[in-house]
């Protein structure tokens, strides 16, 4: 680096190094140029093993790139099929029948299973969230504070495989006297009506509260985040008005974080969206379009595509269309949650988990 | 985004003239507004008794008995570190919130004990206000609810919010800049004008006593004068406890100074108290006098 | 500049009052004034009974049942509702309803341990009547759906998971690293870009990359060799997919804590950038990337859904990932507990279920060990 022969520092000839100001000419001409100092332009030449970093760093990130376009254009070569017999009806359409000739299949059943049992999941995660962020921010002493962090990471690192089991076999039967009670009660809602004497155990709503469980630790971890960078001076503020500990988070806390609930949210919906193999365990996967989530019935994209893994070309052709649908409207939420969280007031430094 | 500066919207204050001991109220002839729900109106004496403050383990504050007259505006002095913010903090119930802080010794607001059990600090900040050192408004509320802020934390209901806004404005020395915008946010202002803004908060519930903590340290000369001028003002209206580092602005703007000072073996205690023409001018220490020389701190 | 100033020597009656004031014996500290006080408590007890009461009339004398779950959720709304209102006519609104908010996020909170403490219990009282030695030694094979639930074994699926694991790591880790050191050490315009597509990324359905997989390799050329067929590798590059974005996001975050000092302190060296990031700071976060790693294995070891296009399973033993469908945990519990009504079969699919919770909780476990300072610990 020293014997670089483009730098001369001994360069004998003025005595002055390289590129630099000729002030000589300037003096020689007694009127002051004030202002005439222009910033030089500084470039590094990066040495040899600093360009295969650079090469070898940006390959890796694009690669990332690379895969997730692959990804979308191999979907939808391979569900070419399915479009051509399916047409644009595929989007409306909601049973998916391939016993008839031309098969009839749609995707319109299965993305609303999918959005309604993403939906009552991140309904019931949300209210919980928010309780476990603020109690990790405002309320837990410093070991509590670790304990419930600790519980919620585990929470998050618990397969969806068991979530499913436990969920399919223990909790339906628990929930099941509850959605009874508000079928006969609550009729009047469209939500909680049902047909007579239905069976409500594999029903969208068992599902939501199952997968809500797995959405809950996205959700706290984001809030969590974005509650912890809230000013201290303003919350030191609120409270040395009379405030109490509840008045300064709904002045101070909450609408600061206001962004991060909503990105949080959304990413955990991105998640139920996705969410595959506790859905599987749960719901029969037969397509449905209806309101009445207490009763037994729906499907979901990706428990759809995987309960009917290895069948027929067409049926494949037709699974990668629905799961080209999928992708595309995880990969939409997720970035719209990324967004929304990166350009609040509160984001600004959250890494959405 | 360009921070207004104050001049451009208010004629220039003459910083070398000397301190300003009769002010004309701003709010004369104005109709005085009751609260309901708050605290009793008027300015009320503190008085510190063998108070005591602890970090964990750590005594940073020994055995400070000082008593805070009604309508006077008490600094308290001393170099940094040596406990005067930890003991302004005691007096509105602001250190227990820090993990670890526990406390001893009594402080009595008009003869009560403040830290009794049963009597909740919430109930103590709406009578005792704090200023902070950092300006603290709430910057996406507009400039009238950072002024009306306290009252709804404390649930303070009032007939006539808009005067109660003018007011407290007026007190503060920010209406003339701020009449005309005040639905714009509170984040917005500059320095001088958010810490005025912090000062109307905190007096628009009508607090006995205020809190002031450096509360000049982080502004320009300008909006420091301006600010000393409101507390020349205010102590006609309610008793002022001032931290400041700035001896100069604790000779112009109190009544009464306590020195305070900390050393290496030592934790911070009141080496004297008394007014500050004395403190000044005659002090009974000689590490006293030895600080207002400017001969350490 | 200015010569240090010694404080003036005090006075002798200053001094003097001073000390004794200190020899004085300081007041005993008082504890730091508590917000709830002992009625507090009693009125939380007496609304407690109050709602358990309530909600047991209403529910064995007025209504129908609604089973334990129900009842259980109704006592606890009650409960708060009735603390509610005591608290409003004792204290006042504003402080009742401070009360209620305290009340209801702490318990909010702490009850997440309930599903958790449900599960995991609820998953060891299937499995461990099950579970043997066996089940780390034989496989499937010649098992029968009837047969009880200790026959045979599971450790076709416990190989077949490691493999696949290791595999899937020794794929993902390179590149997960290298976009994280990209994405948090260079100054490339391309890095919002990418970090943006990372986490699109990690959003993606596992089940999609297992579709991709399947559709990219399987399909095309599984007829020309069978490394390209159903098997363990082609279960790897699907994990592979999933691991990425989880290692590269959590790695980021760990290099984004180093301190730039060192950054700066070893250019100032004259060390290349690369040098810089290779001997300096990845190092420094060695302790947060082995814990990105462990997460990334505890993801990649429970994912079910991938595998149910590349590797689709069998049951016998087969260790070669590169030819022939291969077993792993997942698969074998999904598989056993999904397929028949059959409770020996169940049970069987339990005891592969206890295995893998045991598996994902001690890695759970090393990741808090090993992370010191993890980054949730470290915000506040």
């Amino acid at each position: 680096m020293l014997a670089d022969p483009r730098i001369s520092w001994f360069d004998a000839s003025d005595g002055q190094a390289d590129g630099g100001i000729d002030l000589t000419d300037q003096r020689a001409d007694d009127t002051l140029h004030i202002g005439t100092t222009t910033p030089r332009i500084v470039e590094d030449q990066p040495t040899k093993s600093d360009r295969i970093f650079g090469g070898t760093t940006t390959t890796s990130g694009l690669v990332v790139l690379v895969l997730l376009a692959l990804v979308g254009l191999f979907l939808l070569l391979r569900s070419r099929d399915a479009f051509d017999v399916a047409g644009w009806s595929f989007f409306t359409r909601v049973e998916w029948r391939t016993d008839v000739d031309p098969p009839e299949i749609g995707v319109l059943g299965l993305v609303a299973g999918t959005v309604q049992v993403a939906v009552i999941a991140v309904l019931i995660a949300i209210p919980l969230a928010v309780c476990a962020a603020l109690f990790i921010t405002d309320y837990a002493s410093a070991r509590w504070r670790g304990v419930l962090t600790g519980l919620i990471d585990l929470l998050a690192a618990i397969p969806s495989l068991l979530y499913g089991i436990w969920g399919w076999l223990l909790l339906s039967e628990q929930l099941a006297p509850l959605s009874a009670f508000l079928a006969r009660h609550l009729s009047w809602i469209p939500f909680f009506a049902t047909g007579d004497d239905p069976e409500l155990v594999q029903s969208m709503f068992i599902a939501g509260v199952v997968v809500s469980l797995m959405v809950l630790p996205i959700v706290a971890s984001v809030t969590r985040e974005v509650f912890a960078q809230t000013p201290p001076g303003e919350k030191e503020a609120a409270l040395a008005l009379g405030g109490t500990r509840w008045g300064m988070i709904r002045m101070v806390v909450l609408p600061y974080g206001r962004a991060g609930i909503i990105g949080g949210s959304m990413l955990g919906l991105g998640r139920a969206l996705g969410e595959t193999i506790a859905v599987t365990l749960l719901l029969p996967q037969l397509p449905l379009l209806t309101w009445q989530v207490l009763e037994s019935g729906g499907a979901t994209v990706s428990g759809f595509i995987a309960t009917r893994a290895g069948a027929d070309d067409f049926t494949t052709s037709g699974l990668m269309a629905a799961g080209l649908v999928l992708f595309a409207g995880t990969l939409a939420t997720n970035m719209a949650a990324s967004v929304i969280v990166s350009r609040s007031r509160s984001g600004v430094g959250v890494e959405t988990v | 985004m360009s921070i207004p500066t104050e001049q451009a919207t208010e004629q220039a204050v003459d910083l070398t003239a000397g301190p300003m001991r009769s002010i004309d109220d701003p709010l004369a002839g104005r109709p005085p507004i009751r609260l309901v729900g708050g605290p009793p109106p008027g300015a009320a004496t503190l008085t510190a008794r063998g108070a005591c403050a602890w970090f964990g383990d750590h005594l940073v504050l020994e055995n400070v008995d000082l008593h805070m007259p009604a309508n006077q505006v008490t600094a308290l002095i001393g170099p940094s570190g040596c406990g005067k913010s930890t003991f302004l903090r005691l007096l509105n119930r602001m250190h227990e919130l820090v993990p670890g802080a526990q406390l001893a010794g009594e402080v009595l607001l008009d003869g009560q004990d403040i830290y009794r059990a049963g009597i909740r600090a919430q109930e103590v900040r709406l009578r005792i206000g704090m200023v902070f050192q950092k300006p603290n408004p709430f910057p996406a509320m507009s400039i009238r609810d950072n002024v009306l802020a306290g009252l709804k934390l404390a649930r303070i209901r009032c007939s006539n919010k808009q005067e109660l806004v003018e007011q407290a404005l007026l007190r503060a020395g920010l209406w003339r800049e701020v009449r005309d915008r005040l639905g714009d946010a509170g984040g917005a202002l500059s320095g001088g004008q958010q810490q005025r803004l912090c000062i109307a908060r905190a007096l628009a519930v009508q607090p006995n006593v205020l809190l002031m903590d450096e509360p000049c340290s982080a502004l320009d000369p300008t909006s420091t004068r301006r600010i000393e001028d409101t507390i020349a003002e205010l102590r006609q209206h309610i008793t002022v406890v001032i931290v400041t580092h700035n001896m100069q602005q604790a000779q112009r703007a109190s009544d009464h100074c306590a020195f305070f000072l900390a050393t290496e073996n030592q934790p911070g205690q009141v080496v004297e108290h008394d007014t500050t023409e004395t403190i000044f001018s005659d002090p009974a220490d000689e590490r006293t006098l030895a600080y207002v020389e400017g001969r350490f701190g | 500049m200015v010569a240090p100033v010694r404080l003036p020597p005090r006075r002798a009656d200053v001094a003097a009052a001073s000390a004794t004031s200190a020899s004085t014996a300081v007041p005993r500290p008082r504890r730091r004034p508590s917000e709830f006080e002992g009625i507090d408590y009693a009125t939380m007890a007496g609304c407690a009974v109050s709602a358990l009461a309530l909600s047991w009339v209403v529910f064995t004398r007025l209504t129908e049942g609604v089973g334990w779950f129900g009842f259980v959720l109704v006592v606890y709304l009650c409960f708060l509702a009735l603390y509610g209102l005591v608290s409003a006519d004792r204290l006042g609104r504003l402080l009742a309803v401070d009360r209620l908010a305290t009340v209801a996020i702490t318990s909010g909170a702490v009850l997440l341990a309930a599903p958790l403490v449900w599960l995991v219990g609820y998953v060891v009282l299937k499995g461990l009547p099950s579970l043997s030695t066996d089940f780390f030694r034989e496989d499937q094979g010649g098992i029968t759906p009837s047969m009880p639930a200790d026959a045979g074994g599971g450790s076709h699926a416990i190989v077949g998971s490691l493999q696949q694991v290791a595999l899937s790591l020794s794929l993902s880790l390179p590149l997960a690293l290298a976009t994280a050191v990209f994405l948090n050490e260079t100054r490339s315009r391309l890095r919002r870009p990418v970090r943006i597509f990372v986490d699109a990324m990690s959003g993606l359905p596992s089940i999609v990359a297992g579709l991709f997989i399947f559709a990219v390799l399987i399909l095309p050329y599984a007829e020309d060799s069978d490394v390209f067929g159903n098997n363990g590798l082609m279960a790897s590059l699907a994990l592979g997919m999933i691991m990425v974005p989880t290692i590269t996001r959590t790695v980021e975050v760990v290099l984004r804590l180093v301190p730039d000092g060192l950054r700066e302190a070893s250019l100032a060296l004259g060390a290349s950038r690369a040098r810089t990031v290779w001997s300096v700071v990845l190092p420094t976060a060695r302790s947060g990337i082995t814990t990105a790693v462990v997460l990334g294995i505890a993801r990649a070891v429970g994912e079910t859904a991938p595998l149910l296009f590349t590797s689709v399973g069998a049951s016998l033993f087969n260790s070669n990932p590169f030819n022939g469908p291969q077993e792993s945990l997942p698969l074998f519990v999904f598989r056993n507990i999904r397929n028949t009504p059959l409770p020996t079969q169940i049970d069987r699919g339990f005891t592969g279920a206890l295995v893998l919770m045991l598996i994902v909780l001690t890695l759970f476990a090393i990741t808090r060990m090993v992370g010191g300072e993890r980054k949730g610990g470290r915000r506040r």
